[in-house]
């Protein structure tokens, strides 16, 4: 039971699970404005969708550490705030309330009612909310039913009462949703099956009469107690409710959708049926029978009865469904229904939550895949859509009808304005440096079907260029400035090349001025705007001030003497000569430079100068910083009693290159800090904090740029003060616009000699740069994603990619069940007996593939993400033939040539487990790589699930059968082959002579292959039985893995069985070793472990940035990318430690769930400190700060300065 | 006799308060089915789990959820 190990990892998440699990609407700020709240794994994010722009921002993001089950917005009467309800595994329901000033959730009330965790009988699966914000109902998937009264107290807050139970025992609940009665007593509906008679009956006949019911719950608020009120049968494959508007808007009831058809239902009113229509084509299967499984009711503002419904069947088509309601004398609507009628609108991709905003925006929350945010363009009112009508159907589910078809066709009401790019889903990842750029890509399959895409991600942030233009000669710096202190855009650039100065003037087109007062003879060091209306050229022979009415004021350097280093602001300038000296300069108050008669001689040659701006209210800036080729920075002060006086110094290992001293927003003083940035020859970038009382610097942040000289600049990015460092490459120093800290991130831009800030109309906050010849202007559009993702789009699911050994290609696998192949969907398009519709083929990226059950469609694909971005080469499968794991493998008996070794399955069937036979195909590379050529395949009686290349062979885990197989003429050649565990071979992993198997069901299982005696034997084994997803060897000994449930863990072997393995002829030996406890000899120990909720799908041992230490990358199926990176130091790891707990008590999980029970969900959580929970320390209030670090007997700048140093170590 | 009475309404008790206790007479078939309606509902309520097999199989996630009610 030790939580203490000899081993301990820190987790961090680089990229949050980006698949939604459901999407509610509401109006959460307060404001008229509507947001969108998603769940995505143990993440609360809200989303402000822009309507302007048609884009949709994140503006907040919070981790609840728990699984969050269902959310669900609601309102009190007469209020216009929406509140959200969680419901989650902590089995306490969760009201918060999103606060706009602090950008933050606060939760108003925590109602425990069960267990924790996600069981059978603990509420929480289903949660629903009475339209007027009166009482929510949550239920289990079996039994259980809580509903809770909400109101208001005399204080106009908002109150929760105890939970009334409506428990059923042996029902189980299949949808749930809230009734719209206007304000009579709140009824709940839900779709029920009794099973208690089935559970008696083995022979399944029970289970064959059992009816579903739809069932209202009536919470009588005067009795203030729940009764079953209503129950009917309805459809036995009913599946999905949804609520229709009710009171003065509508009838009131539901909408039941089963397969095949949707029923209206209310327990005063005629059932109504409608078929859900098939699609209609030539792939087509026409007795295929759709269900509804995603939808959405729309209100339309003015009439009564104005509301219509959207609801998609699997297939992602969506229907448009309105209700007719029998009209009165007056042509009133009397709230009887007449008639249902439906009709073909559009096709978007399937979703998990469908948002209509008020705005005329569809926000579809793709269940896999990239989100989408259409505009509608027209209701499709008066389209020549067929409508259908429920006159024609009948009630009763079980008499026969017709059924009806459509014809789909491209979008013509919904028109796409945004894609937000998701992971979802995740199925393999790995890690390459293909560019060969400073720091490794990340490349990753994602996507199900024809909506699957090949990824790369990249350290960065995107940027926009606004203009590139070539200039006569190469300048060496450029600036830009306003030409009195009112001006709001820049005038003038500024470009200074060796011998001369140009300067361009901003307005409708740029051109040169040669009017301007500026030196054009020389070089410029510094340009500034000045006081009022003044303009400031510092250059190598001196200083020049033109005045408003062009009168120009001259300083000369003392003679001999050049400057080789000058600073400004708006009232101040610094020079540097070539002997050392500094001059300092203040303007008067007659607008015109001054002198100071304080000179001071430095000890060095000046390389750099940094005036911090003027603050607000100030009439100087108190400091300069100064630093020399001696590898130091000084302070100087700039008091008038203490002009240049020193006031501290900093040695630094290299010589600075850059300075800016330049106040920025902070986390850990709440408010903004004076930073001095500094840039050193050596590529280093430095952070310290300059105290604006003493000068004193303090808590130097340090981060490896590139190997070029570092050049700093102060910029405008998003509203904020930004700090462009240039090196080999540009980054960007910002304030995290989410999560407040500091980031620095590479921009996906070449690299830049020289930047500074740029405003004109077009373009309030851009910046230009110098790239060899070319003035380039750019702008900085996102701060909250750092992130680059590329995507390649793929034909099918892709199960597993490769790598070329020495080429930058991958290859990919793919295959998609009930799905007909091309050979198949051809036979049938040129069929004429079977034409049953037009033969137009619609893309299948929306509309996707035809469907056929039993079929497989499969490929491999060459990628290229490199040059040409794209598949170069596909190869389909024929004969119900589908791909299931790849390898590249080089083969000792053909001179070591490198071939690609596919696993295919033959009419495979997912559940449970069967196949009619296995292949192995072998293909040769040509061309680089770049093309496959098929040599020949091998029979096994099942799919290899896995393939890796072992000793110049091919070792295969058919079954559980492991085989190394060699390269033969017409097949591959058995050469050996063992038992090695009890269900599923489903990875291999080698180093040396130790193979290490995973078990689909068994956990890992280390085996040796002994040459000699030519066997295969399993050593040690594991004791709990894990799902393994991926595996990796950490090191000879240790195995990192993870499984089917969300967890991640590290497994050693012991050292003595590990030396026993590999001792020379140790074969009979450990053949005929005694088992234990039926097992291997040996037993694995457990070295960490840490439930991640999503589910890892790759690991991977690997370093993300440049000089950094190496960390595990693992992969998640919804998207979540996460490092687990080692401790080097037992110090470490206890104040981490510490600190965890301290957060785990002052920044309880949002949703209720106790830290340390989540992380354990499974296994008690061993050798590993959360991460993400240590950097919500940022995010806490001063007080609390404080209070923590006190404990931890620190400073918070300290214990902030670890946080950070620990991610940008070895991360983003 | 006394205690024989007691420890039937003891298990009685734990009966209606936790789903899924058995009794002297629980067939196989009552306690897989069972044990069968506990993981069904614990596929459906880890999201991960749910998608991961609705990948698998090659369906949309509600079709598969709806699907593990039903069986259960």
């Amino acid at each position: 039971m030790a939580t203490t190990s000899s081993m301990f990892m820190y987790s961090l998440t680089v990229q949050p699970p980006t698949a939604v699990t459901q999407a509610i609407l509401g109006q959460f700020a307060g404001t008229k404005e509507q947001q969108i709240v998603t769940a995505s794994g143990s993440r609360l994010t809200l989303h402000r969708p822009d309507p302007s722009q048609g884009k949709i921002v994140t503006a907040l993001s919070h981790d609840v550490f728990g699984i969050i089950r269902a959310i669900a917005a609601f309102r009190l009467a007469g209020s216009s705030k929406d509140y959200i309800i969680i419901t989650s595994d902590s089995g306490r329901i969760t009201i918060v309330e999103f606060v706009p000033a602090q950008n933050r959730f606060n939760r108003l009330h925590l109602e425990t009612f069960g267990k924790s965790g996600v069981r059978r009988v603990i509420p929480g699966q289903y949660l629903a909310v009475d339209p007027k914000g009166r009482a929510c109902l949550t239920a289990s998937v079996e039994k259980n039913k809580l509903v809770y009264v909400l109101n208001r107290n005399s204080q106009a807050e908002l109150t929760i009462s105890s939970p009334l139970e409506a428990h059923k025992a042996q029902t189980l609940v299949f949808a749930l949703v809230a009734l719209d009665v206007g304000y009579a007593n709140p009824v709940f509906a839900m779709l029920e099956v009794d099973y208690g008679d089935s559970d008696q009956d083995p022979t399944g006949q029970a289970y064959e009469e059992i009816e579903k019911t739809l069932v209202y719950y009536e919470l009588d608020l005067g009795l203030n107690h729940v009764v079953r009120k209503w129950a009917d049968a309805v459809d036995r494959t009913a599946s999905v409710l949804f609520q229709v508007p009710g009171g003065t808007d509508g009838p009131s009831g539901v909408l039941v959708c089963g397969d095949d058809n949707i029923t209206y239902r209310h327990s005063n009113q005629e059932a109504f049926r409608v078929a859900i229509p098939r699609r209609r084509g030539a792939t087509e299967d026409p007795q295929r029978k759709r269900s509804i499984v995603a939808g959405v009711m729309h209100k339309l503002k003015g009439a009564a009865g104005a509301f219509f419904f959207l609801l998609q069947t699997e297939d992602g088509d969506l229907f448009k469904i309105t209700i007719e309601m029998v009209e009165d004398d007056q042509g009133q609507p009397t709230g009887e229904v007449k008639r249902l009628k439906i009709k073909y609108f559009d096709t978007v991709p399937v979703a998990s939550s469908l948002c209509i905003l008020k705005s005329g925006f569809l926000f579809v929350a793709s269940e896999f895949g990239d989100h989408q945010f259409y505009q509608f363009e027209k209701l499709g009112d008066d389209d020549e859509e067929t409508e259908f009508v429920s006159d024609d159907f009948p009630t009763d589910p079980t008499e026969p009808y017709t059924p009806v078809y459509f014809h789909p066709r491209q979008a013509e009401n919904l028109s796409l304005v945004e894609s937000i790019d998701s992971m979802n889903p995740l199925m393999d990842c790995k890690v390459a440096n293909l560019t060969n750029a400073d720091a490794p890509q990340i490349y990753s399959i994602c996507g199900t079907g024809a909506r699957s895409t090949f990824r790369s991600l990249k350290h960065g942030l995107e940027v926009s260029e606004i203009v590139e233009s070539e200039l006569p000669g190469v300048p060496s710096a450029v600036w830009t400035t306003k030409l009195t202190q009112g001006d709001t855009y820049d005038a003038y650039i500024i470009l200074s090349f060796s011998n001369g100065t140009l300067v361009l003037s901003i307005g409708e087109t740029v051109e040169e001025v040669t009017d301007t007062g500026f030196l054009s003879t020389a070089s410029t060091l510094a340009v500034q705007q000045l006081g009022e209306d003044g303009l400031i050229q510092v250059h190598p022979k001196g200083i020049r001030h033109i005045r408003a009415d062009r009168r120009v004021n001259e300083w000369a350097a003392p003679q001999h003497r050049s400057i080789v280093a000058a600073t400004t602001n708006e009232r101040q300038v610094a020079v540097a000569l070539s002997s050392g000296e500094i001059v300092y300069f203040e303007m008067d108050s007659d607008g015109s430079l001054a002198e100071y008669d304080e000179k001071k001689e430095m000890s060095g040659t000046v390389t750099c100068l940094s005036l911090g701006d003027v603050p607000e209210g100030r009439v100087r800036s108190p400091y300069l910083a100064v630093g020399c080729d001696d590898s130091t920075v000084r302070i100087l002060s700039l008091d008038p009693d203490s002009t240049l006086e020193n006031k501290s110094v900093q040695a630094l290992t290299s010589a600075p290159s850059a300075l800016s001293i330049m106040a920025m927003a902070d986390s850990s003083s709440g408010g903004s800090t004076l930073y001095l940035h500094i840039g050193l020859y050596s590529g280093v970038y430095l952070r310290t904090v300059l105290d604006e009382v003493t000068g004193e610097l303090t808590d130097t942040r340090l981060r490896f740029l590139g190997p070029k000289p570092a050049k700093l600049f102060k910029v405008s990015v998003q509203g904020q003060t930004a700090v462009l460092a240039l090196s080999s490459r540009p980054w960007l120093g910002y304030t995290d616009p989410v999560t407040k800290a500091f980031m620095l991130t590479p921009l996906n831009y070449p690299a830049l000699e020289w930047g500074w800030n740029f405003s004109s109309e077009q373009c309030t906050e851009g910046m230009v740069g110098i790239q060899g010849q070319n003035l380039r202007i750019f702008s900085i559009e996102k701060l909250t994603d750092n992130l680059l993702q590329e995507s390649i789009p793929l034909t099918y699911t892709p199960r597993r990619f490769v790598r070329h050994p020495e080429q930058p290609l991958f290859y990919t696998i793919e295959s998609d069940n009930n799905v007909l192949s091309p050979a198949t969907k051809q036979k049938l398009l040129e069929d004429p007996s079977v034409v049953n519709g037009d033969a137009a083929v619609l893309p299948p990226e929306e509309f996707g593939y035809p469907r056929g059950r039993g079929h497989w469609a499969s490929c491999i694909s060459v990628v290229d993400p490199v040059t040409e971005k794209k598949v170069l080469h596909t190869i389909h499968f024929e004969g119900n033939e589908a791909a299931v794991s790849v390898a590249t493998v080089s083969f000792a008996s053909q001179e070591d040539e490198v071939f690609l070794v596919v696993g295919t399955g033959k009419d495979m069937i997912a559940t449970p487990r069967s196949s009619t036979a296995g292949f192995i195909h072998v293909y040769r590379f040509h061309e680089d790589g770049k093309e496959l050529e098929h040599i020949h395949e091998t029979k096994v009686e099942e799919p290899p699930m896995a393939l890796l290349g072992f000793q110049g062979r091919l070792l295969a885990g058919v079954g559980k059968d492991l085989r190394i197989y060699d390269l033969g003429m017409k097949q591959l050649l058995r050469k050996s082959q063992a038992e090695v565990v009890p269900n599923l071979i489903v990875g291999l992993r080698t180093q040396g002579s130790r193979i290490i198997v995973s078990d689909v069901q068994e956990s890992v299982v280390m085996v040796v292959y002994k040459f000699q005696e030519n066997r295969l034997i399993p050593f040690v084994d594991d004791t709990i039985a894990r799902w393994t997803s991926c595996s990796t060897m950490v090191d000879y000994e240790t195995v990192a893995g993870g499984d089917k449930f969300g967890n991640l863990w590290l497994l050693r072997c012991p050292a003595k069985a590990s030396e026993e393995a590999d001792e020379e002829g140790s074969g009979a030996h450990l053949l005929h070793e005694r088992q234990y406890l039926q097992g291997a000899p040996h037993r694995l120990t457990l070295m960490a472990h840490f439930y991640s909720q999503d589910i890892p799908m790759s690991i991977q041992k690997t370093n993300l940035v440049v000089g950094g230490p190496d960390c595990l990358l693992w992969a998640g199926l919804q998207g979540t990318l996460g490092i687990l990176i080692p401790f080097v130091g037992r110090e470490d790891v206890d104040f981490f430690q510490t600190l965890e707990q301290h957060m785990r008590n002052e920044d309880a999980p949002l949703a209720g769930r106790d830290h340390l029970i989540y992380r354990s969900y499974y296994v008690p959580v061993k050798g590993m400190i959360d991460g993400d929970l240590c950097e919500r320390y940022t995010l806490l209030p001063t007080d609390k700060k404080q209070m923590i670090a006190g404990e931890l007997d620190r400073s918070v700048r300290e214990i902030e300065r670890k946080i950070s140093d620990i991610r940008t170590r070895s991360a983003y | 006799m006394a205690d024989k009475l007691r420890a039937q309404q003891q298990l009685e008790q734990l009966q209606t308060r936790f789903v899924g206790t058995g009794h002297a007479d629980t067939t196989r078939f009552e306690w897989s089915s069972n044990i069968q309606r506990d993981s069904f509902a614990s596929y459906v309520g880890h999201p991960p789990l749910l998608s991961y097999m609705a990948i698998g199989m090659g369906e949309c996630r509600e079709k598969v959820r709806g699907a593990m009610i039903e069986v259960g």
